[in-house]
């Protein structure tokens, strides 16, 4: 893998460098702008150095409170959903048909629920879970167990967390169903006729082969659940009161519903860091590995 | 084989099950709705969807939302196609930290831009528009399609470029006579994903529009009214926008299955 250094290269990624950077880099610096200065009103601005910052970051002032309750909540939400959807995920994908017409079948009927709009989806999940129209909470109800996500915080948690996995379980098994794909038969063969148990199989020839993939969904899975908003604002606008609130919605409830445009602005540059960070984690590990292929 | 159709055949169910709901709730009339649960409408009506596709304001939703992202897939391809090529052909400075930046923006929070993008659009007099909405969009879409694309391409063997350049052929002639059909299922993969993916955005396309270019996305909101919600005009939009997805999966089922092979989405 040895491309030729060339410089003139540049000039064919500058079109994307512009579009990203109008698209990126101008509202960051807005962001960046906001961030380190208060307002009254009126257009009139006045310099606030690191004020939010420290306020956001110390969690026993109003907004750091707010800031960690819902960061914390976040990344509770998103490790349940991973411990779900990824082992899931796996189990779907090794069930799936290898060859003939089931094939394309299966990644059709798999595929749909990816391609509902996000309010759709939280509008699906708000009907069906509801306890009067709905048959999940009729049923739960029915079977005696009080349940009802707009009153109770433990129901609103299990009506999102099951949303998410009903909605994005299908992406880890298809990148996982790609790594299995690359396996040719004959692996398979060679390992019957060792009589390889089915766990062997799984953990010596499936599961290598799903190393890559696997990272990328938890990456995918990871990123999307932590600035989740659409879903969960459409089936519980947060609530009740703020067991559901994640960091995307309380930003959304400070920058465009009080116009706290500081404090939005500093929890905005907080989080981009946070995602930024750890993308970079996941991007390092993923070209070692790819080094180590090679 | 057996316990893996049933773990299979178990998933597809529960998958199948809200949106049979949704579909059910779509051809009920509000009266049967609120009077009791029913598995299956007992008095079967088209009047939701007869509403939808009469009303401009309701079936306008869904002609702008196509606009956009339409309008945005192909911005996203047209941009990241000689990008995607610089990245698999060339060594260049920095040519590693750029794509983990370009990477870093399709993670990006849609939060975090709301507030900026509004004010920005709006300074530039493109608020309200599709436009507005498909430029936003490229904020995560073009990344991914740089990322899928140069997947694509790198698949393609570096000698026939070699070979194109000794023929004389300039880099643009090859370019779009012989290597852009080279990659056409990369690209057919590349458009599915933006397609998604601007298709299923909801809060940029709703915060950079109001009246002219308001998404169907943002329409649905209008079901809520004093007089409560109208669950059945709710569903029908909903199942609505599931069909365009549907039916872009249906033609590119077989590309789907070699864009996740390479890994990347």
């Amino acid at each position: 893998m040895d491309k030729p250094v060339n410089q003139g290269a540049w000039l064919l990624v500058l079109p994307v460098l512009l579009i990203v950077a109008f698209s990126a880099i101008l509202p960051l610096m807005t962001v960046v702008n906001y961030s380190v200065q208060d307002t009254f009103g009126n257009n009139q601005f006045f310099w606030n150095g690191i004020g939010w910052y420290q306020e956001l970051l110390d969690p026993s002032t109003d907004l750091g409170g707010r800031f960690f309750d819902a960061l914390w909540r976040n990344l509770l939400f998103s490790l349940l959903i991973l411990l779900i959807e990824v082992p899931l995920g796996i189990a779907v994908a090794l069930s799936m048909p290898r060859h003939g017409w089931r094939v394309a079948a299966t990644l059709v009927v798999l595929a749909l629920p990816l391609l509902i709009p996000w309010n759709v989806v939280g509008t699906i999940w708000q009907i069906f879970a509801r306890e009067d129209i709905g048959l999940l909470g009729w049923a739960v109800n029915r079977l005696g167990i009080p349940y009802n996500y707009t009153a109770d915080p433990l129901s609103a948690w299990v009506t999102i967390v099951a949303m998410d996995v009903w909605h994005w379980t299908s992406l880890v098994a298809l990148l996982c169903y790609a790594g299995l794909r690359s396996i040719p038969d004959a692996f398979y063969q060679a390992a019957r006729i060792d009589g390889a148990s089915r766990w062997a199989i799984f953990r010596n020839i499936q599961l290598p082969k799903m190393h890559r993939v696997l990272l990328i969904a938890v990456l995918l899975r990871f990123m999307d659940s932590f600035m989740i908003y659409t879903e969960p604002f459409v089936v519980t606008g947060g609530g009740p009161g703020n067991s559901t609130t994640f960091v995307s919605i309380d930003l959304v409830k400070l920058a465009l519903g009080q116009f706290d445009l500081g404090k939005a602005a500093a929890l905005s540059i907080v989080y981009n860091l946070i995602i930024l960070a750890v993308c970079w984690v996941f991007y390092t590990v993923m070209t070692r590995m790819d080094a180590q292929r090679n | 084989m057996l316990r893996a159709r049933i773990v299979l055949t178990l998933y597809i169910l529960l998958l199948m099950l809200p949106i049979y709901w949704l579909v059910n709730m779509s051809l009920k009339t509000n009266t049967e709705i609120v009077s009791g649960l029913t598995l299956w409408p007992h008095n079967l009506t088209f009047e939701n969807y007869r509403r939808i596709f009469t009303d401009p304001s309701w079936y306008s939703g869904y002609l702008n939302s196509l606009q956009y992202v339409v309008l945005n897939t192909v911005l996203s391809i047209a941009l990241a196609l000689p990008a995607a090529y610089a990245f698999s052909r060339y060594r260049f400075v920095g040519d590693k930290h750029l794509f983990f930046w370009l990477l870093s923006n399709r993670m990006a929070p849609a939060a975090v831009f709301a507030l900026p993008f509004f004010n920005l659009y709006s300074a530039i007099g493109l608020f309200d528009t599709p436009l507005a909405v498909a430029l936003a969009h490229c904020l995560f879409n073009v990344p991914l399609a740089v990322w899928i694309l140069e997947g694509f391409m790198s698949g393609v063997p570096r000698e026939i470029d070699e070979t194109a350049y000794l023929d004389g052929y300039s880099f643009s002639h090859f370019f779009v006579k012989i290597f852009t059909p080279l990659v056409a299922s990369g690209i057919g993969v590349t458009a599915f994903f933006c397609f998604m993916f601007s298709w299923v955005e909801l809060l940029l396309a709703r915060t950079l529009t109001s009246v002219d270019a308001k998404p169907i996305a943002a329409t649905m909101t209008r079901t809520v009214s004093a007089s409560g919600m109208d669950w059945g005009l709710l569903a029908a939009a909903g199942v609505l926008t599931i069909l365009p997805g549907a039916l872009v999966i249906w033609f590119v089922r077989n590309y789907i299955a070699k864009g996740f092979a390479l890994g990347r989405v």
